[in-house]
């Protein structure tokens, strides 16, 4: 080994120097930096500042519902004058806040700061790749993100208020300044935002793929990738080939609201005056928006759930489960994905034998999505298994997507969703499955590979209350929304004081508002044990949750370029944990059958001479791009 | 100064806790506590997840059970009882994969929790067991599909023939209702014929219209299919009857339509209840701006003798608003004056 890297490393090292040793001024190395794992830091830095943002919404629009009689007059100094006076939420504003929230959570928290955190971070540490492909277009991506996030940040301060018709915005709503104040400036900025947006996630997901594709180290085949990679490379695929359908929708959105045109618009009288549009159609956009929106759903979820089998499998000391089965049930999922969106029209007006054929899809998606917590529980039984933060955030992301998707079976079906359709059971279903799932995810992978980002550890008992006061936290908050949902009581409303039929269930809904301001104070206690970690925790091994993937075989302090000498060589899957014979419970990646006659499989021996072969072939980094 | 006081007390529990925290962490780097993996954080974790499926299993049904009249609507629709049956074996059979899939998850992580001395079987796969846990479910959910498709053609099959029509129209920020009157046809409308008191669009030069009345309050027979004809005016909303199961959008542009059988009449629904006061309500399930929340119309199920007095005793909208007569052409004036009732002067 150790003489294979002698002769086949001339040149990296040569390299190696020139890269490390080049002076980078703050700008270049913090700012527009082009190294995937400070690229990594900065969506990660602003993915949390933004889901503090959308967690803060969430919950002044909680004591609304929770205490719907309580004086806001206290908020006054923040919002001005969204409180009216008698010191109630404006209700548009309220609307607005929900918007917001959604907004941010869906697009620059789980979509942004996941994707975006670990896509960038791992792909090239763990295929074993210097970097991106383009490190200048992982750059702009970042750089597109920000711009969203500030023109997105800027529509909050408008007179009128940010955009306020769901976050699904749907014409003509959201097309009618005259309709919603938020449809005004607000919205404007949001297309604004949300274009910069789709330009940012398709400059990364073409980047993603293509160095997924391209870049991979000698002997990393796709058969031995890692499972967060064919997870983040199959949210990549997906995020190609809907975000532009999103982007043609908010295009087509942009004609309507300022230049006359009639793609979603027809017969509307409003604000005393028929407007000359005619022929749109409101459905259209539903459908465009449901193209992206459902994939978009597994754009979210599929990371966190990459990320989980990788720490599960890691804390288990154990194989995953079903290797194959897991990357085609992602297959399966990314590509039922695009098949299934109009599981959210099923009561718009859309021909009903449409419902008949996207229920049935819908359906067989639950398919590979029950494979995938098997085949977790699977992994864990029979294990040894190590309670890290990591590990508790991945136990508790697979709680969520069972409890989470069974729910889905219910909406899926069209007559059950007839009555539960847009009512709380809804935001119950999504905040379990994908929300709080893929949050989970998120948090899990910080966890884990916070020392690989930072070279420190955090907290480990600070993460433990971390964990128990969120996972409790949550259950405590969404899985009462059911039971809310089921007497029937609709999203979206400011009160439900309105109706007798919803004029219940208020001690529940004061329950649920507290069980999430508590949950939001425990996020205080991750921010803290994140940035005290940064600088002042303990510093970390190099590989402390003793793990196969190549990421750890690099220096504590990686750095642009990611391993000093040669690109390790990977000649086996990523999950030999606990392999019989063995002496230690873990055989890295990087380590050759050769080395571990003990342990080897009858088929494995017969790699070895293999190996062998393909070491000889030298390969000559100058022509990789990098 | 109370503020002043409270702040300094907050930040001063701050710095405690900082405090306590990074004494806490020097104990354990001194103790080597932090490098061992069989700890006791380790086994505390372990137990306290068993516990928290223990205790929220419990939780679940404690709660399912004792509070089921209350988040369970009474239904009042024929096709309710359909989707309430299939919503309940739904939820019977998720249920017992919610409660299994969970207890193994928790059950497996204390019971497998780390030992030094254990070491986790190698077990990458086996395919028995894996084609078995995706055809079960398969086979599941074909039976599920079977079911909810064969509901759903029921629900959204054509209305009968003799349907009572009710149009419906939502616009910011209530709702409109609209009967066909006697002749049983629906005048047709245009929305560039809206205006403030118009508020429909009805196009007067359509003889059908002219005895359409609009109410206050829907009223509906009961044990006859109702078929209302949904729209909307501005912007989406959506039709919404707790009680019947029925929902349906409105959307501008698009006329929609939603047809059911209610089952109980107001009346019987007070004594099912016991609350003198209960009204059906109709409200609005698509954002549709500010007062989203307070679209609330009020719907009367009447024995289908009452209806027809009620119906019979409506005043056409013509009659009400004379002076739309002019609208009316020419040669339907007199058509339209023996309808209405008046007198055209002239
Ligand atoms: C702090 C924890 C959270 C709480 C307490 C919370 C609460 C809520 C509630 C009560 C609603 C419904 C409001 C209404 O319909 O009037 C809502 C909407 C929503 N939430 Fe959350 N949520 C949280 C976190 C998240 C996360 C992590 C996501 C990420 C996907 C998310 C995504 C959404 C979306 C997409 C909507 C729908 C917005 C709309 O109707 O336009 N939420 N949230
Ligand atoms: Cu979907
Ligand atoms: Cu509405």
């Amino acid at each position: 080994m150790d003489q294979h890297i002698a002769e086949t490393t001339g040149y990296h090292d040569a390299e190696w120097h020139a890269h490390g040793h080049h002076k980078e001024s703050f700008v270049t190395k913090y700012i527009f930096s082009q190294d995937h794992k400070t690229i990594a830091k900065q969506f990660l830095i602003t993915g949390i500042f933004w889901a503090f943002i959308g967690g803060i919404l969430s919950s002044i629009f909680r004591l609304q519902l929770g205490y719907p009689d309580m004086s806001l007059e206290w908020l006054r100094p923040l919002l001005g004058g969204w409180i009216t006076d008698a010191g109630k939420l404006d209700p548009e504003f309220y609307l607005a806040l929900v918007t917001m929230h959604g907004t941010i959570m869906v697009f620059f928290v789980l979509t942004a700061g996941l994707s975006g955190t670990f896509a960038n971070f791992l792909i090239p540490l763990q295929i074993g790749a210097r970097d991106m492909a383009s490190g200048f277009l992982n750059m702009l991506s970042y750089w597109f993100f920000f711009a969203s996030s500030v023109v997105m940040l800027c529509s909050f301060f408008l007179k009128t208020g940010p955009a306020a018709g769901g976050w699904v915005v749907y014409p003509p709503l959201s097309a009618l300044p005259q309709a919603l104040q938020g449809s005004q400036g607000g919205m404007t900025l949001w297309l604004i935002a949300m274009a910069l947006f789709i330009v940012s996630s398709l400059l990364g997901g073409i980047n993603y793929i293509t160095t997924i594709i391209n870049l991979r180290t000698r002997g990393m085949t796709f058969a031995r990738l890692p499972l967060t990679i064919w997870a983040l490379f199959l949210t990549a695929v997906i995020g190609v080939l809907s975000f532009p359908v999103l982007f043609s929708a908010a295009l087509l959105l942009i004609f309507d609201r300022s230049f006359g045109t009639s793609f979603y618009l027809s017969d509307i009288y409003i604000g005393g005056e028929a407007l000359s549009n005619q022929g749109g159609s409101a459905i259209l956009f539903q459908h465009l928006f449901w193209f992206l929106g459902h994939p978009e759903v597994y754009i979210v979820m599929l990371p966190g759930l990459g990320i989980t089998s990788e720490i599960i499998s890691t804390n288990s000391r154990k194989p995953i489960f079903g290797y194959r089965a897991m990357i085609g049930s992602l297959l399966g999922i990314a590509v039922l994905s695009f098949i299934v969106w109009a599981h959210h029209m099923f009561v718009t007006g859309m021909n009903p034998f449409l419902g008949s054929i996207f229920m049935i899809l819908t359906l067989i998606i639950a398919v590979p999505s029950a494979v995938k917590v098997f085949n977790y529980l699977a992994t864990m039984w029979k294990g040894n298994i190590r309670f890290t933060p990591g590990m508790l955030f991945s136990i508790g992301l697979v709680s969520f997507f069972i409890s989470g998707g069974l729910t889905g079976i219910f909406l899926g079906n069209a007559a059950i969703d007839i009555p539960l359709h847009d009512t709380y059971f809804v935001v119950a279903h999504f905040h379990l499955v994908m929300a709080s799932a893929s949050f989970f995810g998120m948090l899990a992978g910080v966890y884990h590979w916070f020392p690989k980002m930072f070279g420190r550890m955090m907290d480990e008992k600070l993460g433990y209350i971390h964990f128990w006061l969120t996972f409790i936290g949550v259950y405590l908050v969404f899985f009462p929304m059911h039971y809310i949902g089921i007497a029937g009581f609709p999203r979206r409303y400011y009160s439900w004081t309105t109706f007798d039929v919803f004029n219940s269930f208020t001690d529940l809904n004061t329950f649920v508002t507290v069980a999430a301001l508590i949950t939001m104070v425990a996020q205080f206690l991750f921010l803290f044990n994140f940035f005290y970690s940064i600088f002042r925790g303990r510093v970390a091994p190099p590989n402390p949750w003793q793990s196969n993937t190549l990421e750890w075989t690099t220096p504590l302090h990686p750095g642009h370029g990611n391993w000093p000498g040669a690109i390790p060589t990977v000649y086996r899957w990523p999950y030999d944990y606990s392999k019989p014979g063995a002496e230690e419970d873990y055989i890295p990646q990087h380590i050759p059958y050769s080395q571990t006659m003990e342990s080897n499989l009858p088929h494995e021996n017969d790699l070895i001479a293999l190996e062998k072969e393909e070491e000889d072939i030298v390969i000559d980094e100058s022509s990789e791009s990098h | 100064m109370f503020e002043v006081a409270i702040g300094l007390g907050v930040i001063l529990v701050l710095v405690i806790l900082l405090l306590l925290f990074r004494v806490q962490s020097l104990l354990n780097v001194a103790r080597g506590s932090d490098k061992k993996i069989e700890s006791t954080s380790n086994k505390v974790n372990g137990a306290l997840l068993l516990l928290f499926m223990i205790v929220s299993i419990i939780a679940f049904f404690w709660y399912s059970i004792a509070e089921f009249d209350n988040y369970t609507l009474p239904n009042a629709s024929e096709h309710g009882v359909l989707t309430d049956r299939m919503f309940w074996v739904t939820t019977a059979i998720t249920g017992v994969v919610f409660i299994l899939a969970n207890a193994a998850l928790f059950y497996f992580a204390f019971r497998y929790q780390y030992k030094d001395s254990g070491k986790a079987l190698f077990y990458p796969d086996n395919h028995k067991l894996e084609i078995a846990w995706t055809v079960i479910p398969a086979i599941v959910l074909t039976l599920l599909v079977g079911y909810g498709l064969k509901v759903w053609t029921q629900i959204t099959n054509e209305p009968p023939e003799e349907s009572e029509v009710v149009e419906v129209m939502g616009y910011q920020f209530a709702w409109k209702v609209r009967y066909p009157g006697k002749d049983g046809m629906l005048g047709g409308y245009d929305y560039r014929l809206i205006d403030p008191v118009n508020e429909f669009g009805v196009d007067f030069s359509d003889k059908a219209s002219f005895d359409d009345f609009v109410p206050r309050e829907i009223h509906v027979p009961k044990g006859k299919p109702v078929l209302l004809k949904i729209r909307a005016r501005d912007v989406l909303h959506s039709v919404y009857l707790p009680h019947f199961r029925v929902k349906m959008d409105a959307v501008p542009g698009m006329p929609t339509r939603f047809w059911f059988i209610p089952t109980k009449s107001t009346e019987e629904m007070r004594q099912e209840t016991g609350n003198p006061d209960f009204n059906y309500e109709l409200a609005c399930t698509e954002i549709c701006g500010r007062g989203h929340f307070s679209m609330r119309l009020i719907m009367v199920v009447d024995e289908p003798e009452d209806y027809e007095k009620w119906y019979n005793s409506q005043e056409p909208w013509l009659t009400q608003n004379p002076t739309y007569l002019s609208k009316v052409p020419e040669k339907l004036q007199e058509l339209a004056a023996v309808t209405t009732g008046i007198n055209s002067k002239n």
